[in-house]
């Protein structure tokens, strides 16, 4: 479906050029023969698969493969000879396609899971609503629900933002011609893997690690198409400097793919099934698996949207980055301290002690970077804190960089190994981890995206400013709910599982504190729901901003091509 | 030449920048892990632990498949009220055959780490299928549908031949026998339980879900609960021997 909706994107960006004689690129030539192969390999792979869920994505693989060809084949045909220059007059021919694909697929992943996530808010505070089935209990949705937020509507965000930043703070066109849509459909289609697998049972069993070998083994190759196409944009670029944010696009894409090939090898049990046993067992896997889940965080969810927060901000408040010799100090501890974090979530385990400490030890220090950043963030206000009363959207981006830095100041308590001796294993850890993903990614993104949809479509501004603010103070008030609610139960149970009666015994039983949970659980789908309804509007912004935003006016008109 | 125009080299660069990154990154990594590998103290002595039996192993995957881990750790931490409620403060040793590790990171159910023998077959089968019935303010999902489905005895020595690839010490003897292992541990009067009962110290054989007919999923994840930290002694557990 999205590959029609791609291809459609593209043709837009078509336009008439003086003939030459028409050539299959290589890249183009190359690419359909490789998915025909793939589409051949993918059918024979389904006829011998040894399990449904296999032969169901193989099957899908032959599908988008067969639908690539196409694609490749029916784009040659309607373009002109020559591909899109990289300057016209001039000026360069900024690549707009494969970021209005990615925006509006984040904005979809985004509702997506946000839905999943209230479904499952809710089938905590009534069981019922699990239904009894294997493709709608809990343990199912609550991977789909993480992977939707986090690696789809995250990853949508960053990959589409960095597209964009990358192409402005260069002055350059993307590189690749083929390549960015490779990037930006592949990675969709490997959310759609995982997806779909997660419903059917197919896990590898590690939290925010889920999907299994094949999708594993998809996902790097398109991760290191994407670090291939930013770096060859880099290399391009018209500017001595490489820009802050594209610094921190580089640590989070590097990164990635060194943690995603660090915790994820594994042998699978017949090369036609979807089953695989990780390499690492026990205590190592366990150490892999935090290294690469906090990192997830470090570098995904807070590297990463970073970079956006360096470029978004002080666009929109049209003003300098507040210090660029914090943002190279907090660059480097940032990135060097969170990669020892990981053992904080392993407090108290089999873990052993020395390594129990290391992690404490360097989660307290990351505090400091992490508030570098929120300071460097904030302070670019200055001198622009009244636009925060006009524009919503500057609003939103600045109370995103403020949950950040809350966020970064309870994580490092939590690792205190005393706290997190209460913390751990409670719903506390769930509001921690909400008001850094609601308050922190989800306003940043929200921000980005207000910014960077008029943009990309050339846009004089958004539909409705006042839709902005509706969506900012329900979004809000639907995160004061839930992380105050997980705060509560969160606290509550974790001093009712070490509650003594005076004789000496355990004051409740375990079933007695899930008893007590009940009221938190509804308020905190509550602040779910509004969360959600937050988005819809955004949504709806987006999409009319879109349809019947004024065209903005560029210089010179007919030069500039409409993508 | 001041830092800051040291620093440019990184700002000029981008293969500098990222060989930089790179490097960075690997040190935290490197320390915390690779000792985990080859020191002797990280993993303590203990008799009793054994690679799960092909039921169990059936059973693991069933655990896993549902995400049960999302809700429920198997790691009792060293503090006085989680030893009183759960038991022995769980061993690196007793997960240390587990591919994926189950510690988890979340109880919004209780601990299961050592769930094994706490509760009856016919209490797991009415609880699996309806917690409710038995937990009036369980909130956890009901798994009606696994008593319907069979395990497949055909396909388990191939999970046990890769596991051992990784590191399980499954001998010849267990991997040649495991399907019919499998049957053997769901049914008390099948002839060779005996001998299954040999390739496995301490395996309870047992009709788990209590229907006649093929292993389900019900017996095989019966089977992995009642075995979760049974495995290790621990009235002689060398407690000072493993002290860290």
């Amino acid at each position: 479906m999205w590959f029609l909706a791609a291809c459609s994107f593209e043709r837009e960006s078509a336009m008439p050029q003086p003939s030459i004689s028409k050539t299959m690129t290589t890249g183009e030539s190359g690419l359909s023969v490789v998915f025909a192969v793939t589409a051949f390999l993918s059918v024979i792979a389904a006829a011998k698969a040894v399990d449904a869920p296999f032969a169901f994505h193989a099957t899908l693989f032959a599908i988008a493969s067969v639908a690539s060809v196409f694609c490749i084949v029916n784009r040659y045909f309607d373009r002109p000879a020559a591909l899109p220059p990289a300057e016209i007059n001039g000026r360069p021919n900024y690549n707009m396609g494969p970021i209005k694909f990615a925006s509006f697929m984040a904005m979809f992943w985004g509702i997506a899971g946000f839905l999943v996530g209230l479904i499952i808010a809710s089938q905590l505070a009534w069981p019922a609503l699990n239904f009894d089935l294997p493709w709608t209990s809990f343990g199912r949705l609550r991977p789909l629900h993480t992977s939707a937020v986090i690696f789809a509507f995250g990853g949508n965000v960053l990959i589409a933002t960095s597209f964009y930043v990358v192409q402005k703070s260069c002055r350059v066109r993307l590189a690749g011609d083929l390549a960015p849509w490779f990037v930006v459909l592949g990675y969709n289609f490997f959310i759609l893997i995982a997806g779909t697998g997660y419903l059917l049972g197919v896990t590898q069993g590690k939290e925010y690690a889920e999907p299994e070998w094949y999708s594993d083994l998809w996902l790097t190759i398109v991760w290191v198409t994407y670090l291939l196409v930013f770096l060859v944009t880099v290399i391009k670029r018209k500017e001595p400097h490489i820009f802050v944010a594209n610094w921190f696009y580089f640590a989070f894409i590097v990164t990635i793919a060194v943690l995603h090939l660090g915790n994820n090898p594994a042998l699978p049990v017949s090369v036609f099934g979807s089953k695989s046993y990780v390499a690492w067992g026990g205590i190592q896997d366990a150490m892999f698996q935090w290294w690469y889940g906090h990192n997830a965080v470090g570098f995904f969810l807070t590297a990463g949207f970073l970079a956006i927060m360096y470029y978004f901000i002080p666009k929109r408040a049209e003003r300098p980055i507040y210090s660029y010799r914090l943002s190279i100090i907090h660059f480097w501890a940032l990135i060097f301290l969170y990669i020892w974090a990981g053992p904080h979530h392993l407090h108290y385990t089999a873990l052993p002690d020395w390594t129990q400490t290391l992690g404490m030890t360097f989660s307290i220090m990351l505090w400091m970077p992490s508030w570098g950043g929120m300071i460097n963030g904030l302070m670019t206000l200055s001198g622009a804190w009244d636009k925060l009363r006009t524009d919503p959207v500057l609003r939103m981006l600045v109370v995103s960089v403020a949950f950040y830095g809350m966020s970064t100041f309870e994580g490092p308590m939590m690792s205190i190994k005393v706290v997190n001796s209460l913390s751990h294993y409670t719903d506390w850890t769930i509001g921690h981890v909400h008001s850094g993903a609601l308050g922190w990614v989800g306003f940043v993104s929200f921000g980005a995206l207000y910014c960077l949809v008029p943009w990309a479509w050339n846009r004089k501004g958004l539909y409705s400013l006042k839709l902005v603010n509706w969506h900012f103070w329900i979004a809000t008030l639907g995160i004061v709910l839930y992380i105050s609610a997980m705060w509560v139960s969160g606290i509550l149970q974790g001093l009712m599982w070490r509650a003594y009666t005076s004789l000496g015994f355990l004051e409740y039983s375990f079933i007695e504190t899930v008893e007590a949970m009940h009221p938190f659980y509804i308020i905190r789908a509550a602040g779910g729901a509004l969360f959600l309804l937050g988005a819809l509007i955004m949504a709806y912004n987006l999409w009319m901003t879109v349809r019947v935003g004024e065209q903005e006016v560029q210089m010179p008109v007919a030069l500039q091509p409409a993508e | 030449m001041s830092f800051w125009t040291r620093h440019q080299v990184f700002e000029k660069n981008s293969i500098i920048l990222i060989v930089g990154i790179l490097l960075v990154i690997a040190i935290g990594g490197l320390v915390e892990i690779t000792p985990l590998f080859y020191l002797k103290s990280t993993i303590e002595k203990v008799d009793g632990v054994r690679p799960y039996t092909p039921l169990e192993l059936a059973g693991r995957n069933v655990y896993v498949r549902e995400g049960c881990y999302l809700c429920h750790s198997q790691m009792i931490r060293p503090l006085r009220d989680e030893v009183e409620r759960y038991g022995h403060f769980s061993l690196a040793a007793e997960s240390m055959f587990d591919h994926p590790f189950q510690w988890g990171s979340k109880r919004t159910g209780p601990d299961l780490a050592r769930v094994g023998a706490k509760y009856s077959d016919d209490w797991h089968v009415t609880h699996l299928t309806n917690p409710r019935a038995i937990v009036p303010q369980s909130v956890m999902p009901g798994y009606p549908f696994l008593k319907e489905a069979e395990v497949d005895p055909d396909t388990i020595a191939d999970h046990m031949k890769t596991l051992r690839v990784v590191g399980v010490p499954y001998s010849d003897d267990q991997i040649a026998n495991a399907g019919a292992d499998l049957k053997a541990q769901a049914d008390p009067d099948n002839a060779g339980s005996d001998a299954f009962s040999k390739r496995y110290a301490k395996a309870v054989v047992r009709n788990f879900d209590g229907k006649a007919g093929a292993p389900t999923e019900m017996d095989a994840l019966i089977a992995y609960l009642q075995m979760l930290g049974t495995l290790v002694d621990f009235k002689i557990y060398n407690e000072k021997a493993n002290l860290r």
